[in-house]
């Protein structure tokens, strides 16, 4: 996989996460075609794309639109398939996820992508391991939290 | 945009509220993002682009301050980064962030260390300089007790890592493929394919370990090493085919339900795909119906692999109604799936398309635009002459439509491709159509197409066919409807047409009867004046011009145009204006300058400049300094400049400093002295500096690649049967018209559709056999033709049921096959023979039970088609004959020339009586023709005689002994002719008749005439290296070159080999990646050649006493390489 793109249907970026050296000048133009091409496309029609030489896997969830590229020799499907594991993923980690968790959480959906997708490959493909994973790091990180805090109140304390 | 926020807000009702701390399972995470939420929402809110952009830079510039600032905690730290990203995934810069990003991953705790990983892996890229920053902290990172810091660290090798630091955290990764957890494990994998994706040398000695991943306990860590074998058997697929049995293993379980069913198992199967398992193909096509969408992933693949392995009937059978069921779903991305897999395997199976038509068709008129290309891309695959028309129709339809550049391009591509590229077997059906279709393609495509597509009309233009008269129609047409289109006010032509069109006037307008030459001159004129006319379309437009001007009989638009140029500021134009106002005072010049039609001719260009002597003598005796080429003078200068660093004095004049030293110093000078080419006043010097020539050459300078014509550009093009398409166009719609009476008017129009674009199909083979021009099997390929035709309409009407039917023209099919194996068989040998001096008779003589033995494979074909095989078999069976007769013929002259290495037998001329067969001995002196005359008469002739014309080239002596006064009946004499050179050239023609009495006292004279090339004088010299180094600085006459290796003679040896064996050069010596070769051009013309190999490129470097022979060796060298 080249890249992926997630953006709304105002054609603003949600996510990018890019698998291939570009610079920033390419990213940008890359993703104001690809959203623009999208976006012109209707609901009907189908779900791959041919957009120079790569292709476009790409697929609508309520008002968000998950676009991935991939290289020619690689499965339409299988992307497809991937997008949607990814959806569900989110879904399962928000709780019904809607495209208002994504914006305010998006560093949340780039590591449950990031446990998922390494260097452009399935890393895994089990929903449960993946967020067993996530949930670990989670679990550490409100540990030290807590302990921060209560670091804090314990200094708090102390200072009185 | 304020509607926008409302649309979200009705969609989502009470999310907005939910984000502020303590609602909802989304504000749980929220707490420390409150101040990205406030920007979030303040983004949200804002209704103008410009008001975003101040709201951004306002944001960045207190990030800027707050992230520089001393006194920042990691933790607000963390929160900034954060903000950093969003705001650069709005598209804004915050590389102030990136060094602080990378310390935050290095100080921060866990949670600020996530983040910060996060944020390096967004904002850098593999080559970022400061990611060198980031090494030390993974390695410490990597080697944590923590398990979460080691994840981490290995997620960021994996996907972001300088390739140069990669020893430096190999070793940690490495021991990460025994830790007790398997995410570690499977990241490790992950890390380690990602190294072997930038650096595949430095992982190769860990190979092992990945088996170890492989057979792992784990599923993950198996999947993810997967990643690596596909990878590396795609490289190297014969290197693992031990592995075959894991791989089954694996896919055992996998259907078995041992495994949990993933869909990273379509990666398993491209990794199969290289080991050909049909078995388990077999299983999976028959289960995959289980789960449903990702089974369909892996259905897709296994019908290309299917299609891209040995074919073998079932699984073909299979595969077919795989690709069935794709094509019929109601699903549009299963259908486009469909569509491609059709693609894919149409050429192998052209019945499939047969079978799809009425769905192809629909699709034709789908309104998704990638659905229309993806059919067009089908039937571009299909085209076929009697469907062009159609095709070609149906792509420039979607051309006009179609916008995006890239789509054009390649759209463009493929009508030309129809059209011109392949010029051996184009399928346009007449001359206007050729030509407005092109000229349709040229006004879309013009300014982006490729620029071989002109080159390659052009050339098809002036190259022409076989009939001379279709061609000069075809040109006159082209000038014609180019004439009208330039007639037309007011419309804009893509400069690329524009050029063409000016080229095509310049160089046929003399077709024109009514036109005057300066009628056209009037409206190339008009162009000129043009404004909106690019500078390089006007040098175009000047050439045309230039070359109309001695056919006009008036001139004055002319004089106006030099009049107008010759002042231009642009100097190109001007040169050409001048060119053109000089060569306009000389009519009588001009005319023998710019002949009509003569685009085709090659010209003798005096390589060597040779005229000039004169003058470059006059120059040097008033004390110019010698010319010396582009490249010696940059090794001079090089050479300078480093016996400046090793040896201050070693360039002075000191004999001794050359002998045997390395140094590039000698090398250059040595070789300057010896390369002018102006030989003059410097042979002394030659003569002292013989101990060092070894070491002659230096680096070479870049020289620019001569355009070689290829000569062997075959025009022949197949005539297309206007007759048989004829009828079978009127058997269509008879059929058609009887038939769809009933039917809708609709569906009638689509089933007309379908034939036209059907038609035809399936009998690909007998399209090709249309190019071979004989006439052999003209009877059945009309059957055949018609019979595919029938079968196309009956499956279109019947909607695909009749199975019958395509079994049968399946049996057509491979009918047809066999013929043309038979044929490509009897054509090799009645085919002029190759230049090649290897082809021994020996292979042709194996190949004669060959041919026997198709014909027999083919007379056995079932019994449906007796009749036909009658006829189709005959005339191989008489081609065999005689290719037997020849053959012995050949080996009975092998007896006695067997010292010699001779070509194979040729017919040249027959008749009812007589044949004549040439052969060439290519003996140590001399090139000795030999014509063999058989008799196959049962009458005795009298006073045969072979008279061979006096040629430009050649000498030509008659050996004696050759005079027969009386050929026996059914017998065979042959006559002996030596053949000498006199001067060099690519290839000449050696012609002469023979002349006999019949019994009856009426004589009779055959012409014939034999093909010579070089080669056929070119002699290998064997001489030692000494002498070649002295032979070496007396020539004078040098031409260099680089030739591109193809890879299969990437080393030097095989690719000197080749030269000896096809040019018959003798090698002398092979020093490291320095060769030196010799030959010599009959009677004694020696030529050197020194090579020399970096990287895939062959430096070629001739040198003779013959100023031109090193051109035309040269030429002959760069047609082997890269042939073969």
């Amino acid at each position: 996989m080249q890249f992926m793109l997630l953006f709304s249907r105002q054609g603003k970026l949600r996510l990018q996460k890019w698998y291939v050296p570009l610079s920033d000048k390419e990213k940008k133009k890359i993703t104001r075609e690809l959203v623009q091409t999208v976006l012109a496309r209707k609901p009907k029609m189908c779900s791959f794309l041919e957009w120079r030489d790569l292709k476009i896997v790409y697929k609508r969830y309520a008002s968000l639109y998950f676009c991935c590229a991939i290289e020619d020799q690689d499965n339409e499907l299988i992307t497809l398939e991937i997008i949607h594991r990814y959806v569900e993923l989110l879904d399962k980690y928000f709780g019904s996820v809607c495209e208002l968790d994504i914006i305010f959480n998006f560093e949340k959906a780039y590591f449950i992508l990031d446990e998922f997708l390494l260097g452009g490959e399935v890393q895994e493909t089990s929903k449960k391991n993946v967020l067993k994973a996530i949930e670990q790091a989670d679990l550490l990180q409100e540990k030290t939290e807590t302990m921060y805090h209560s670091k804090i109140f314990i200094g708090f304390k102390k200072a009185y | 945009m304020s509607d926008i926020v409302e649309k979200t807000l009705t969609a989502l009702p009470g999310l907005f509220l939910q984000n502020q701390p303590g609602g909802g399972p989304a504000a749980a995470k929220a707490s420390f993002s409150s101040r990205l939420g406030s920007l979030v929402r303040g983004i949200t809110a804002l209704t103008s682009k410009h008001e975003e952009e101040k709201l951004i830079q306002q944001e960045l510039s207190s990030l800027k301050a707050t992230v520089s600032a001393p006194t920042t905690t990691l933790k607000m730290m963390k929160e900034c980064m954060v903000r950093l990203i969003y705001c650069e995934m709005l598209g804004y810069d915050a590389s102030f962030g990136y060094i602080h990003a990378i310390k935050l991953a290095q100080q921060g705790n866990l949670l600020e260390k996530r983040v910060g990983y996060l944020a390096v892996s967004l904002f850098l890229h593999e080559s970022h300089e400061l990611l060198l920053l980031l090494v030390n902290t993974v390695v410490k990172d990597l080697q944590s007790t923590n398990l979460v810091e080691v994840c981490m660290a290995l997620t960021v090798v994996s996907q972001i890592f300088p390739r140069e630091m990669i020893p430096a955290v190999l070793p940690l990764i490495e021991d990460k493929l025994q830790h007790s957890k398997e995410i570690i494990r499977r990241k490790a994998v992950l890390a380690l394919y990602k190294f072997h994706l930038i650096a595949p040398n430095q992982v190769q000695h860990i190979h092992i370990k990945f088996r170890k991943a492989l057979c792992d306990r784990d599923v993950g860590v198996m999947a993810a090493s997967l990643h690596i074998y596909l990878r590396m058997i795609k490289e190297n697929s014969s290197g693992y085919k031990d592995l075959t049995g894991s791989f089954v293993t694996i896919l055992k379980q996998v259907v078995g339900g041992k495994l949990p069913v993933d869909f990273n198992y379509h990666i398993l199967l491209q990794v199969l795909q290289k080991y050909i398992l049909l078995l388990y193909l077999t299983m999976i096509l028959t289960i995959s119906a289980i789960f449903i969408f990702l089974s369909l992933a892996i259905l897709f693949e296994c019908v290309h692999t299917v299609y891209s392995i040995y074919p073998k009937s079932e699984l073909l059978e299979k595969a077919a109604k795989c690709i069935g069921k794709f094509v019929l779903s109601p699903k549009i991305n299963l259908k486009y799936l469909g569509l491609k897999a059709l693609t894919y395997v149409i050429q192998q199976d052209p019945t499939l398309a047969l079978q799809h038509q009425m769905t192809i068709i629909e699709c034709l008129d789908h309104p998704d635009p990638i659905i229309k290309r993806e059919t067009l891309e089908l039937l571009y695959r299909i085209t076929n002459a009697q469907n062009v028309t159609v095709i070609v129709q149906k792509m420039l339809e979607y051309l006009h439509q179609s916008k995006e550049e890239y789509v054009i391009v390649n759209l463009v591509g493929k009508i030309a491709d129809v059209l011109v590229l392949n010029t051996v077997d184009t399928y346009a059906p007449d001359n206007a159509w050729f030509i407005q279709t092109m000229n349709a393609v040229f006004s879309v495509g013009g300014d982006v197409m490729h620029p071989d597509i002109p080159n390659n009309f052009l050339r098809l233009l002036a190259e022409g066919f076989d009939d001379e008269t279709e061609d000069q129609q075809l040109r006159l047409y082209a000038v014609q409807s180019y004439l009208t289109l330039l007639d037309m006010e007011n419309v804009f032509y893509p400069q690329r047409f524009l050029q063409v069109m000016s080229w095509v006037l310049g160089e046929y307008s003399y077709l024109l009867d009514k036109e005057t030459p300066a009628e056209v001159i009037a409206k190339l004129y008009k162009l000129l004046m043009n404004d909106s006319v690019s500078s390089e379309t006007k040098t175009w437009l000047i050439a045309a011009v230039t070359k109309l001007t001695p056919q006009a009989h008036s001139s004055d638009t002319v004089e106006r145009l030099i009049h107008e140029f010759t002042i231009s500021l642009d100097t190109c134009m001007r040169q050409h204006a001048f060119e053109l106002k000089h060569l306009h005072e000389n009519v009588e010049l001009m005319k023998s300058l710019l002949p009509v039609d003569r685009s085709c001719e090659d010209l003798a260009v005096d390589a060597s400049l040779s005229f000039l002597d004169g003058f470059v003598a006059e120059g040097l005796s008033q004390g110019a300094a010698p010319y010396k080429p582009h490249h010696q003078r940059q090794e001079e200068k090089l050479s300078q400049e480093k016996v400046l660093n090793f040896e201050p004095y070693g360039l002075s004049f000191s004999s001794s400093g050359f002998t045997g030293r390395q140094s590039p110093a000698g090398i250059s000078l040595g070789s300057d002295i010896s390369g002018n080419s102006a030989e003059t006043g410097l042979k002394e010097t030659n003569s002292l500096k013989l101990e060092g020539i070894k070491k002659l050459w230096g680096k070479e300078g870049y020289l620019p690649k001569k355009e070689s014509k290829t000569g062997d550009e075959s025009g022949a093009l197949p005539i297309p049967q206007e007759s048989i398409m004829e009828n079978v166009d009127q058997a269509i719609t008879k059929k058609d018209q009887s038939q769809v009476l009933t039917q809708s008017k609709e569906e009638k129009e689509k089933q007309l559709l379908a034939s036209s674009l059907f038609v035809g199909l399936g009998s690909e083979s007998t399209v090709n056999l249309l190019g071979k021009a004989d006439t052999v099997s003209h009877k059945f390929r009309r059957k055949s033709k018609i019979k595919e035709a029938k079968s196309g309409e009956t499956s279109s009407t019947h909607n695909m049921t009749c199975s019958s039917f395509s079994s049968l023209s399946n049996v057509a099919y491979e009918d047809d096959y066999y013929l043309n194996t038979l044929h490509d068989r009897g054509d090799k040998e009645l085919k002029t023979f190759s230049l090649n001096s290897e082809l021994l008779d020996s292979e042709s003589l194996t190949e004669l039970p060959l041919v026997e033995k198709f014909s027999n494979c083919s007379l056995s074909t079932p019994s449906l088609f007796a009749d036909n095989s009658m006829e189709i078999f005959h005339p191989p069976q008489s081609i065999a004959a005689s290719v037997a007769k020849e053959s012995s013929l050949a080996s009975s002259f092998l007896e006695e020339t067997t010292e010699y290495i001779h070509s194979n037998a040729m017919e040249v001329c027959n008749n009812e009586t007589i044949s004549v067969s040439s052969y060439k001995i290519w003996k140590d002196d001399c090139l000795l023709m030999v014509w063999s005359v058989t008799n196959k008469s049962g009458l005795e002739l009298k006073s045969a005689n072979l008279e061979i014309f006096p040629a430009e080239n050649f000498k030509v002596t008659e050996q004696p002994g050759c005079c027969l006064p009386i050929m026996e009946a059914e017998s065979t004499k042959s006559f002996q002719y030596s053949v000498q050179i006199e001067k060099p050239f690519t290839e000449g023609i050696l012609s002469g008749f023979i002349s006999y009495h019949m019994m009856d006292t009426h004589s009779a004279q055959l012409e014939f005439s034999v093909n010579l090339s070089l080669l056929d004088f070119i002699r290998p010299l064997k001489i030692s290296s000494e002498d070649f180094g002295k032979l070496w600085l007396s020539f004078a006459n040098d031409v260099k070159q680089n030739v591109k290796m193809s890879e299969s003679q990437a080393a030097l040896s095989s690719a000197l080999k080749t030269l000896q064996q096809k040019l018959r050069l003798h090698i002398i010596e092979i020093i490291g990646n320095e060769g030196l070769l010799a030959c010599q051009l009959l009677p004694s013309i020696p030529c050197l050649l020194h090579c020399r190999v970096y990287a895939d490129v062959l430096a070629l470097w001739f040198r003779s006493s013959c100023s031109t022979l090193p051109d035309y060796l040269l030429y002959q060298c760069q047609k082997v390489m890269e042939g073969s």
